[in-house]
């Protein structure tokens, strides 16, 4: 008797009904790295839906403080080096002092509008984590930047998901000619450098956005989801429960979807979750490059893109807010998805 | 606790415990306390079915037990020549391996590296335990070869192991096991993924071997039959203890234990058709004996009943590239004609390779036919269109071999069940159906609570039975059985056919009872066609098949069923 009959003689004497995924739940609870990055990334997707939802850095755009008001646990900026050019630059747009200004009263009712108070609030010379050029809180900016950037990730992984599960079971299932043409696009996509193909799929959309950048990651990220999806149909499509399947008179699309879908649904999983992450680095890389989210939305690629002229001055903080928040949900999503696809593994079965 | 004493003692084995942690609370005692000698130069048999922990206990003794999970609690001892095997270094262990003691496996493909040729993989063992050169090691790879009823050794040693047969790799295995002449050869099951002919055939090799070597064979089996044959003294385990051991004489003709006697009565026999088979628990529970007294049922066709699926002429060919543009045709089926009578069972026999399955396969479209046709009500199956098929699917269906494949480890029984009838919308409602699959669980003898588990918490034999739900639930016409029982235990078997027969007799069910185990289907079938390489070579009602087979083939098939010990030759 092999030690995997010992186990499963044991499985059957249990009374209870544990389904297969309930089991990888046991497994993956068990796993400490794995459910400590569990609840880093189920702590993102809490910053990120309160943020969607308004709860939370819903005023990010506001500006709060001093130009680049440095973080609290650094004290406030010695006023002659930083706070003193851009202030007079900023008093003038800030308007009020000039009485010729042919806009005055139209700025003023935008004002009134947006939050009149704007206006006599006092501007703080610290932030939590400071401030950025226009002074505002890089820690809100962060948790916006993090909403949209993790969205994106989400949204893309799920698109490219997608296709490489619809294309790879079409092509693994039914072979022959639809195989053949599935693998022929595959490889003319692949073949194609990666920033040359994102340019190309830019230039061709032509509008700088949030979904464009979904739509651009999730076009051209399929690839892998759809070879390894293929493969998995292909070693299911001969398996006896299969036939069994046949045999009863279940359609192919049934036996495509419903039998064999929740058979290889890990493999789809454990890749989305990949993707997460992969995409995550990948609007970063976008907006650093300037073809990522518009000028009205913050990502951290776009804060990432603001760090670079402001670290030369010294203004360390963005950068870092940036990363820090980066690092640690992509460290937390990676580990997740290991944790993940150790608990999935039917091997374990 | 010695069996006998006669010949000096190769390895003891005292109160051998093996325990397996299965997570931090909880572990298994696989082997609980075992006691056994393993003369010289003789043969010992370990039977036990599956869960019996036979396997472990060979993996005990060449210390191959996944260390991680396994421990073997202190006071087990395993004696060898006076050394205890437990308590040696690692490196000593490693001397003794392949040297002293060598195994075979049962499955010879996945044993042998399919990236080397034979002759690498034999003389590895020869230059590395017996310091050979390679030349040397070559010349006697070859004369291995030889010994071990290779043809032609000389140009067989540059072979790859996919270049041979099935039997001619599980040769290949027991030439690189015997390669250090050992004392002992642990065989593992060796011929139970082999055909009946080799079977017998492997079964003489090493029965052969074993004399001319003066070595021991420790033979490990769920097949008691196959035991009668070979055996010297015979161990029955079971659920990790020994139930009986003796010499084989007196397992066989006075067996002392209730479970040895089971064994031995489970399996169907040739010579003896009772109505039902006796099932474990028979022999387990208290009460009177059962057994022999159970009435003979009688088989066969009288020529005049009525005839439910026809196939003539039935063929079927697979095509290969071959160069360029050519095509190169393998007939797997040829020319297969056959009547299935309503109510009756036809058994088809024949070796792996030999089409059975194909012309299952073929029969419910789940192969497409190159030629012949099936007539079912007049009806032709091969030429209907697939939407009128689907009228006719329900009423043929299949059990497969697998009873760990055939079910989607995704789906709960109920999900299971319930399919094939919401599929052809049998039943009105949810209910209505829900309702049909509980009857249907109670009548192969599955409790209620079934509906909402997943396969992986049954039994093979209780996913045989859910198979067969299954089937049962589009209320069948004919059903074809293609090796449903192969893959279970003798006890588990016994029960499975009990249902099956059951089945047949209440429902006047027909069935195509597909097996390679010829005891099987002279117990179950009324007719049977005997197939080798894609051709009947012989049908016939079973009695008289059994009693006066015709062809040469069949004759050969026959005499290669193990006879059980009294068939052994003294």
């Amino acid at each position: 008797m092999t030690q995997a009959a010992a186990l499963s003689s044991i499985g059957v004497r249990r009374a209870e009904s544990p389904g297969l995924w309930i089991l990888a739940w046991r497994r993956f609870c068990r796993d400490r790295v794995g459910l400590a990055s569990f609840l880093i990334v189920v702590f993102f997707f809490g910053l990120m839906l309160a943020s969607g939802l308004h709860l939370i850095a819903a005023d990010w755009s506001k500006e709060v403080g001093v130009n680049y008001a440095p973080p609290t646990f650094a004290g406030p900026a010695i006023s002659d080096r930083s706070s003193a050019p851009p202030h007079s630059s900023r008093s003038e747009s800030a308007g009020g002092l000039n009485p010729a200004d042919p806009l005055a009263d139209v700025l003023a009712e935008i004002r009134a509008e947006s939050g009149g108070a704007s206006i006599a609030e006092v501007e703080a010379p610290t932030l939590i984590f400071g401030g950025d050029r226009w002074g505002r809180d890089v820690l809100k900016k962060t948790i916006k930047g993090t909403e949209t950037s993790m969205f994106v990730g989400l949204a893309a992984a799920a698109l490219a998901a997608f296709l490489g599960t619809l294309f790879g079971a079409l092509a693994g299932y039914y072979g022959r000619w639809i195989d053949d043409f599935f693998n022929w696009f595959y490889s003319i996509f692949t073949s194609i450098p990666y920033l040359l193909l994102i340019l190309a799929i830019a230039a061709v959309l032509n509008q700088k956005g949030t979904v464009t950048v979904i739509l651009i990651l999730g076009l051209t990220g399929w690839t892998g989801i759809f070879r390894l999806v293929r493969a998995e149909y292909l070693k299911h499509k001969v398996r006896e429960y299969l036939q069994a399947a046949e045999a009863i008179g279940a359609s192919h699309m049934r036996r495509m979807f419903v039998h064999i879908l929740p058979n290889v649904s890990h493999v789809v999983l454990v890749q989305l979750s990949l993707h997460v992450v992969l995409f995550i680095k990948s609007e970063v890389v976008l907006s650093f490059l300037g073809f990522g989210v518009g000028v009205d939305t913050v990502s951290w690629g776009s804060m990432l893109n603001e760090a670079q002229s402001e670290l030369i001055l010294g203004y360390w903080w963005q950068l870092v807010a940036a990363t820090i928040a980066m690092a640690l949900l992509v460290t937390g999503f990676s580990l997740f998805t290991d944790a993940l696809r150790d608990a999935l593994d039917p091997q374990l079965k | 606790m010695t069996p006998v004493n006669s010949t000096e003692t190769l390895i003891g084995i005292h109160d051998l415990r093996v325990d397996f942690r299965v997570d931090r609370t909880t572990s298994f005692q696989a082997v609980k306390g075992i006691s056994f000698d393993i003369p010289a130069n003789s043969t010992v048999a370990l039977v036990g079915e599956s869960g019996s922990g036979k396997s472990v206990t060979a993996l005990a003794i060449l210390r191959l037990l996944p260390k991680e999970n396994s421990t073997v609690p202190a006071g087990s001892r395993i004696l060898y020549r006076g050394r205890d095997l437990l308590a040696l270094a690692h490196g000593e262990v490693q001397k003794l391996r392949g040297a002293d003691i060598s195994m075979i496996f049962q499955e010879p493909m996945s044993s042998l590296n399919p990236v080397f040729t034979v002759g690498f993989q034999l003389t590895e063992v020869l230059t590395k335990h017996l310091g050979l050169t390679g030349k040397q090691a070559r010349s006697r790879a070859v004369e291995l070869l030889g010994e071990v009823g290779i043809p032609e050794p000389q140009t067989k040693i540059d072979a790859y192991p996919f270049q041979l047969s099935g039997g001619q790799q599980q040769r290949v295995m027991i030439a690189i096991a015997i390669a250090c002449e050992p004392k002992l050869l642990i065989a593992d099951e060796p011929t139970t993924a082999l055909d009946v002919t080799i079977q017998k055939q492997i079964l003489e090799l090493i029965a052969d071997l074993q004399k001319r070597r003066r070595m021991s064979v420790w033979f490990i089996t769920h097949d008691l039959a196959l035991v009668g044959e070979i055996a010297d003294y015979v161990v029955v385990m079971r659920e990790g203890r020994i139930r009986e051991q003796g010499r084989v004489e007196q397992i066989f003709e006075a067996p002392q234990d209730a479970y040895t006697r089971a064994l031995l009565l489970c399996r169907p026999q040739l010579a003896r058709r009772p109505r039902r088979l006796p099932v474990i628990d028979d022999f387990l529970k208290p009460g009177p004996l059962v057994g022999r007294d159970i009435p003979e049922r009688s088989r066969g066709l009288r020529g005049d009943e009525e005839i439910i699926l026809e196939v003539r002429h039935l063929g079927k060919s697979f095509y290969s590239r071959e160069g360029l543009f050519g095509k190169k045709e393998f007939k797997a089926v040829k020319d297969v004609s056959f009547k299935l009578a309503t109510g009756k069972t036809l058994g088809v026999v024949g070796e792996s390779g030999s089409g059975k399955t194909t012309v299952a396969l073929t029969l419910l479209r789940l192969r497409e036919a190159s030629s012949g046709e099936v007539l079912f009500e007049g009806k032709d199956l091969l030429s209907i269109s697939q939407k009128e098929a689907m009228q006719y699917k329900r009423r043929i269906q299949i059990v497969f071999q697998n009873p760990y494949a055939s079910l989607n480890p995704r789906f709960t029984i109920g999900q299971l069940l319930m399919e094939p009838l919401q599929v052809h919308h049998i039943g009105s409602s949810e209910g209505e159906r829900r309702d049909k699959v509980y009857k249907l669980l109670e009548e192969v003898g599955l409790p209620e609570v079934s509906f909402f588990k997943y396969p992986h918490e049954f039994s093979g034999g209780q996913r045989q039975r859910i198979a067969i739900a299954r089937c049962l639930t589009m209320k069948p016409e004919v059903l074809i059985c293609d090796e449903a029982v192969s893959a279970l235990d003798v006890s588990v078997q016994a029960q499975v056919l009990n249902l099956l027969q059951d089945l047949q007799d209440e429902h006047h069910m027909s069935y195509i009872f597909i097996s390679h185990d010829l005891a099987v289907v002279k117990y179950m079938a009324d007719q049977v066609m005997v197939m080798n390489e894609g051709e009947v070579v012989e049908i016939a009602n079973s009695d008289d098949i059994y009693r006066n087979p015709r062809h040469p083939y069949t004759k050969k098939l026959l005499s290669s069923i193990p006879q059980g010990w009294r068939g052994r030759p003294i």
